[in-house]
């Protein structure tokens, strides 16, 4: 599979198991996208960082090719799987620590 | 920029006292599962070519599946990063909703 590939695939199970199966139902919440909003401001700065001047590099046939901030599109994808896979399970634990 | 990453999102413990860090053991079961995957990712990607590091601006250090000791940090800083940003959210927005 190519990058792009992946990177589709990851956030699409990662948004179905947060509003399917775990329900936590965070990317239903103003506190999620304020938290991925500044998330998402730091880490196209490190993706810059990494990318420009190519500690990290990325063969072109496994990516679509548009480029935000020097690096791949997909890896906002990556991101946003990540962060948002770690934050559902975080809440899914604080949920289940503090009866409500 | 693993060192920014630390320095950018930890000093939210102290300042808003998100206790992330406090809470250790929940942070690691939130971040453990997500983070395997993804170092398995990871492992698939740097196998396939997807992306691959300069030698040069790497510490040099490489673990499992040849993956460098800078992402193995990364898949444990950015996660804690990510959800100190999301409690720091919290702390300041405390009428928004969390849970389903």
């Amino acid at each position: 599979m190519t990058y792009t590939q992946l990177a589709v695939s990851a956030v699409l199970i990662v948004v179905s198991i947060d509003l399917f199966v775990l329900k936590t139902q965070l990317l239903k919440r103003k506190l999620f996208w304020t938290s991925y909003a500044i998330i998402i401001g730091f880490q196209l700065l490190t993706n810059w960082w990494l990318t420009s001047r190519n500690i990290v590099m990325y063969d072109p046939n496994t990516i679509i090719g548009i480029r935000i901030a020097s690096a791949p599109v997909e890896d906002l994808l990556f991101g946003f799987a990540l962060v948002l896979g770690v934050m559902l399970n975080w809440i899914r634990l604080d949920a289940s620590h503090k009866p409500r | 920029m693993i060192l920014f990453t630390v320095v950018g999102s930890f000093w939210l413990e102290v300042a808003l006292k998100v206790k992330v860090l406090k809470r250790y053991k929940q942070a690691f079961t939130a971040i453990l599962p997500v983070s395997l995957i993804f170092i398995a990712w990871d492992a698939y990607a740097i196998h396939s070519g997807h992306w691959r590091f300069d030698r040069e601006q790497v510490l040099g250090i490489f673990g499992p599946f040849g993956i460098p000791l800078e992402e193995y940090l990364f898949f444990i800083v950015v996660p804690f990063a990510a959800l100190m940003t999301i409690e720091a959210v919290r702390a300041v927005k405390k009428n928004w909703k969390v849970y389903p």
